[in-house]
């Protein structure tokens, strides 16, 4: 067996969720090798050499990966796939835009999304938003899989010493270019990798409410914040806000769910959660099912109140 | 510029699946069907840029069994000109599905697919980008904004943490995000009317595609339910059980 997970990063740092998508990489083989494709990448290629259990990183250091389109990377990864058996990256817009792409390229099939390792060939998916579980299994020489980053524990990013080898760069396809990013500034902390998030949702009533209850909240916590798509469609929240089954999907140890009545498609982004607390003037709000805690009540006067005492 | 949109029939998005009891898949059976919805915002992007003139034809495909003719009376409904169902005995994979559109692409002179970043059922995310591999055309998944101008597309995606502008040469595979727009709906003639439209009937065989799987589905299982946990009188109980009972703060 050998296992080739592909980084994901901003040609700075590597992503946590690569250490999540690593995690599941381990339970296939004790010896990784990680590819880091970018321009300018050498913080990322010694961070990534650190990782517990990379053996070995595979730098391609070249301008055409500098924008992480996913015409070039696909290219790169379908050239050096047949040296492995399995290639997995984390299931965020980075990975699930690349990666069907590589596989196509190598006329393999692709496993979306899966939750857990049961064997080198068989795996757990979520389908249906997560309304059920499928297990299945695949026949292809090379499997490509995307991970859920929220389902796996993150590998230590310290303790490895792995050896790193450039590799070459394929053709630059010149298909694709980047006009711009907008990526949210600020100090919060990713929301697919934060430790806790306050989420809003329509009872905040409007967009300033929002800001004005829900940022001192977060800010105390260290949280990051999210949004139901009710809040989003509302306005009250930017789109990459979004959790649930259309946005992002989470799994925090503390996830509070402010204003939210828990829509089904909301519950499928965050019930993996480890603690969730829900505070609505509703007590029938289908949130109250699933959450650990509950607190019945006025959410304008409920969040200054917990904010003060944090 | 002929644009090719590729739908899926799916469970009705307003319903919630079950999982049969032996386990073997979920129960279709008497199931509401539709549109997989990311599909509808496809079909409506396609047809405003028929209504703007940029695009010339509008065609929407379909890979399955006869059912899925249903959902293709619907496009035509909808203003797509005319429908291609690719007649198959079972649903395939992402990968045969990318190799039947494929084929179709070079017989058609399309120059833009616009179909939905996933299915609703099996949440795959995946067909768009193979098709693009397949073809060797440029993608641009999640589009929240599609623009036009000479032979490249200008698409705003949504992506982790933001926004991105990315600009690719034609022609070109774009997958719909929910924000792209808000599809109409069909009006009673616009219905009766697609049904003189006309949908071609073929086979895998005629296109020359394998669609053999490569993935099978040994076993579908209920989600692990959470239990409601206790409520809390006010938010002193609240803090006191966060610090002590469950430790997270």
């Amino acid at each position: 067996m050998s296992v080739l997970v592909i980084a994901e990063h901003d040609n700075q740092e590597l992503k946590s969720s690569s250490l999540n998508c690593l995690t599941a990489a381990g339970k296939l083989d004790a010896h990784i090798h990680l590819l880091v494709a970018g321009h300018q990448v050498s913080s990322v290629s010694e961070a990534a050499k650190n990782v517990s259990n990379v053996s070995k990183v595979l730098v391609a250091n070249a301008e055409q990966y500098g924008q992480l389109t996913a015409e070039n990377i696909a290219l790169l990864v379908a050239s050096i796939a047949s040296a492995y058996t399995h290639i997995l990256v984390a299931a965020t817009t980075f990975g699930k835009n690349m990666l069907p792409r590589a596989a196509a390229l190598c006329d393999m099939s692709q496993i979306s999304d899966i939750i857990s390792v049961e064997s080198e060939n068989t795996f757990i998916r979520p389908i249906y938003a997560g309304n059920a579980l499928a297990m299945v299994q695949s026949s292809d020489a090379i499997k490509f899989i995307t991970v859920r980053a929220a389902a796996f524990d993150a590998t230590a990013a310290v303790g490895g010493n792995a050896e790193v080898e450039a590799i070459n760069e394929s053709n630059d396809t010149k298909l694709s270019e980047v006009m711009s990013r907008e990526i949210a500034a600020g100090d919060r902390p990713e929301l697919t990798a934060a430790a806790a998030i306050i989420s809003g949702g329509r009872g905040l009533a409007s967009k300033d409410k929002y800001h004005q209850l829900l940022e001192p909240l977060a800010d105390k916590l260290g949280a990051a914040l999210g949004a139901s798509r009710a809040a989003v469609d509302a306005g009250f929240a930017p789109n990459d806000y979004q959790v649930g089954q259309t946005g992002k999907i989470v799994a925090p140890d503390l996830y509070f769910a402010i204003g939210i009545s828990g829509a089904i498609q909301h519950l499928a982004g965050m019930q993996s959660s480890k603690v969730i607390v829900a505070i609505n003037k509703d007590e029938d709000a289908p949130i109250f099912q699933v959450a650990d805690y509950g607190l019945v009540g006025d959410l304008f006067e409920i969040i200054p109140e917990l904010t003060e005492k944090l | 510029m002929k644009i090719l949109v590729p739908i899926k029939r799916v469970i009705d998005y307003n319903l919630k699946v079950r999982v049969k009891k032996d386990n073997s898949d979920v129960d279709l059976s008497n199931t509401k069907m539709g549109v997989n919805p990311f599909d509808e915002i496809a079909i409506e992007e396609a047809i405003r840029l028929k209504e703007a003139s940029i695009a010339t034809e509008v065609i929407a495909i379909s890979c399955g069994t006869s059912a899925s003719t249903d959902v293709l009376r619907t496009a035509l409904a909808l203003g797509a000109d005319r429908a291609i169902l690719v007649e198959l005995e079972h649903n395939p994979e992402p990968l045969a599905v990318a190799k039947l559109i494929s084929a179709v692409c070079a017989k058609e002179q399309v120059k833009l697919i616009i179909c939905g970043k996933q299915a609703i059922d099996d949440d795959c995310n995946q067909t768009g980008q193979m098709t693009a591999a397949l073809l060797d055309w440029s993608q641009a998944t999640f589009a929240s904004e599609i623009k036009i101008e000479g032979d490249s597309a200008f698409v705003v995606r949504e992506i982790d943490g933001g926004l991105e502008t990315l600009k690719v040469a034609l022609p070109a595979v774009v997958t719909t995000d929910l924000r792209l727009n808000e599809p109409r709906y069909a009006t009673l003639s616009n219905i009766m009317q697609a049904k003189r439209k006309p949908i071609d009937v073929i086979t895998a065989s005629d296109l020359g595609v394998d669609v053999s799987p490569r993935v099978s589905l040994l076993k579908v299982m209920e989600p692990p339910t959470r239990t409601a946990g206790e409520m809390v009188a006010n938010v002193d109980v609240l803090l006191e059980k966060l610090k002590t009972e469950a430790k997270v703060i």
